[in-house]
């Protein structure tokens, strides 16, 4: 049996291109149903986020299973197939158990490292199972693409640094101030930027929000969607000291903030650290200000900086998560291998005439008056013996052909009988979640 | 036995001394608990050093010089390891331990002999005073070291250089929480030992007061620590400005202790 990844990603497709092929989450059922149904494919997984489609299936040709599944893809969506082709990549054996753990693992991600994809993986895999369109490849597959994910993120520092600019502000403020819970974020001026950084700022937990605009209307607008507090902006240095974290990006042709105003307010707050940001272009707030005590000033490029410095980080702890990935393939690659009929009647053919040597030699060695035919009968008997027990397990494996269920019985048999399978440490009732 | 003691204890300090400073190279989780088991360890042998000491003396064994680096050190490590089960910050370690060991291995530059006590001084305020005054130093001794966190913490975040060692370090509010809590225990045991000297002096060489060098200079100390105490509570003084008078602090603390034993004679200066 072999697995088989069909798809498209970020790395292939624009956004134009992958809203056309994703699966509503809610209706999962109807696709992956249909895909189990195709010829050749036995068991399928499909994940669709924002930034990549992919099938994960089984089959037993490589060739016409990938064929199908891109097939399906375009027929489901109504698209040409011509159209889609170009976009479509495919794997299959190693190289697909390598894509796909290195997906889990946040490795094939736009942003190296961030969490999400591990959890959208998982929510796709829950519905696999749930609508029974999995089965024990795939969930063992799927299962060990997941501790994979997690050895990678215990193991290497992929995800411990912040990538964008928002959340690195957060984390910034997080080294000034510690805990955030008690503590106060302000806005003055408006933009996406700003916004989208208060917003991580609010996911986080700050205590309030204060917002202040040229247009007072403007600060009552956007206070209402931070659930705050709008500030009249000839009232800011009534109020800045009230502020712990103030992200800036007015329109403002000059300086808003100077040293001169800043000394009283860090004196009216008795010294407690204040935390600027500076998004606007240009600047709202005099550098300058930086040089008193207790306050710390980071403009955009500041924060770029830092994003720019751990996405090196990053790239060099990817380095590390492949290392990990290559290791696990080939031993998940072993147990795949193992499933396979043939050598499977051969280790259990195997085993039953070792022990039927073994105890064969046991009663010939002690046994003194032994008739002269007596050792050949004793073969024969014994051998038919062997023959007959493993007459129904052989024919039935032959017989179910290549499936799912075969795949099963194999599975069974390796390990009822102890036929060396590797990769028998992660068995299946040993795997996590 | 006792000397068998006393070297287990350097052993230990030394190899989590090492642990601790390579952690700050490489954190990684192992390391940390490692380090404080070896240290949480050499805390035992050196308390079992001290009883030990106490038992074959007769009085608190703080009399000479051995035994007063000695004791410093054990009480530098005694409340280190108070404040790492509050803060869970290994890295604290990195700043405190290398300072005990050196004042364990200082301490081995000193004679270790017992000398009979002056009769005058047999009393159990040598207990209260001494005991009081070590645990105040060990205070400011872990103050100095969350202030050069401090330092080096604020300097990269002023300076945006955020390198391996700022993600190591933790937030400057912790720090100055650290500084502050350090304070608001340390200031109160020196202030008590200072007192509890006074009487001790009255009843040893029949006056509160002398002016001895050591006096003075604790008195100095004191005032240091009483400013710092006061900046923070009255006018806010925190973060860096805590952090440097914190340092100086100590600075003027070590005089007191060292300095004014081996530069300044006076009554105080046992050796």
């Amino acid at each position: 049996m072999n697995i088989i990844v069909v798809g498209l990603s970020h790395k292939t497709a624009t956004v134009e291109i992958r809203e056309k092929v994703a699966f509503s989450p809610t209706q999962m059922e109807k696709p992956l149903q249909q895909v189990v149904a195709l010829p050749d494919i036995t068991e399928a997984v499909i994940v669709s986020t924002c930034n990549r489609v992919e099938i994960y299936a089984t089959t037993r040709d490589i060739a016409g299973g990938t064929a199908r599944l891109k097939r399906f893809l375009a027929d489901y969506h109504h698209l040409a197939l011509e159209m889609l082709e170009p976009h479509l990549y495919s794997y299959h054996e190693e190289a697909a158990i390598r894509h796909v753990f290195r997906v889990a693992s946040s490795l094939d991600s736009m942003v190296v490292g961030e969490p999400q994809i591990l959890g959208q993986i998982k929510t796709s895999y829950g519905y696999a199972a749930e609508y029974k369109s999995s089965g024990i490849i795939l969930n063992r597959f799927l299962h060990k693409a997941f501790s994979v994910a997690k050895r990678v993120r215990t193991e290497t520092k992929i995800a411990s640094s912040a990538v964008s600019v928002a959340f690195a502000a957060v984390e910034l403020a997080k080294k000034i101030f510690g805990d955030l819970s008690d503590k106060t974020v302000m806005l003055i001026g408006a933009g996406e930027m700003c916004e989208l950084a208060a917003k991580h700022f609010i996911n986080t937990g700050v205590n309030g929000v204060m917002v202040t605009n040229r247009t007072y209307e403007r600060a009552v607008k956007l206070a209402e969607e931070f659930d705050g507090k709008p500030v009249n902006f000839e009232d800011l240095f009534d109020q800045l000291h009230k502020a712990d974290i103030i992200l800036s990006s007015t329109g403002a042709p000059h300086f808003i903030i100077k040293p001169k105003e800043m000394e009283e307010v860090i004196r009216r707050r008795r010294h407690k650290p204040m935390f600027f940001i500076d998004i606007a272009v240009p600047r709202d707030i005099d550098p300058k200000v930086n040089g008193i005590e207790n306050v710390f000033l980071y403009t955009v490029d500041d924060l770029n900086g830092v994003v720019e410095s751990n996405l090196e980080q990053r790239k060099v702890e990817a380095a590390k998560a492949e290392a990990i990935v290559e290791q696990e393939i080939g031993q998940f690659f072993k147990w795949l291998s193992s499933l396979e009929v043939t050598p499977t009647i051969v280790a259990l053919r195997n085993r039953f005439e070792e022990v039927r040597k073994a105890e064969l030699d046991k009663t010939l060695s002690t046994w003194k008056e032994l008739p002269p035919d007596g050792q050949k009968r004793l073969e024969a008997l014994t051998a038919a013996i062997v023959n007959k027990l493993l007459h129904p397990p052989t024919s039935l494996l032959k017989q179910t052909g290549q499936g799912n269920r075969t795949d099963l019985y194999v599975d069974a048999l390796r390990s009822l009988y102890g036929l060396e399978t590797a990769g028998q440490d992660h068995g299946m009732l040993e795997l996590e979640e | 036995m006792n000397a068998l003691f006393f070297y287990l204890t350097l052993g230990l300090y030394f190899v989590a001394t090492v642990a601790y400073l390579v952690y700050l190279v490489k954190p990684q989780q192992a390391l940390g608990s490692a380090a404080r088991w070896i240290i949480s360890t050499g805390f035992l042998t050196h308390c079992a050093f001290t009883f030990d000491r106490y038992l074959e003396a007769g009085h608190t064994p703080i009399t000479n010089l051995h035994e007063s680096f000695s004791f410093f050190s054990l009480a530098l490590v005694g409340i280190f390891i108070a404040f790492d089960r509050r803060y869970k910050l290994v890295v604290l370690g990195s700043f405190v331990t290398p300072l005990a060991l050196v004042l364990m291995g200082v301490s081995t530059l000193f004679p270790a002999n017992i000398a009979p006590l002056n009769p005058a001084l047999k009393s159990k305020w040598l207990f209260f005073h001494t005991t009081m005054a070590f645990l105040g130093y060990a205070m400011f001794g872990i103050a100095f070291g969350a202030a050069i966190m401090y330092l080096i913490q604020s300097h990269m975040l002023k300076n945006r250089k955020l390198g391996a060692m700022f993600q190591r370090l933790p937030s400057l509010d912790t720090l100055d929480d650290i500084n502050y809590r350090c304070l608001t225990f340390g200031f109160p045991l020196l202030t008590f030992a200072i007192i509890a000297g006074a009487i001790w002096a009255e009843t040893a060489w029949g006056t509160y007061w002398s002016w001895d060098p050591k006096e003075t200079w604790s008195l100095i100390t004191w005032f240091v620590y009483a400013a710092l105490l006061h900046g923070r509570l009255t006018t806010g003084w925190r973060g860096r400005k805590a952090a440097i008078l914190s340092i100086v602090g100590f600075c003027i603390l070590l005089f007191t202790f060292i300095g004014v034993n081996l530069l300044l004679p006076g009554l105080h200066s046992y050796k």
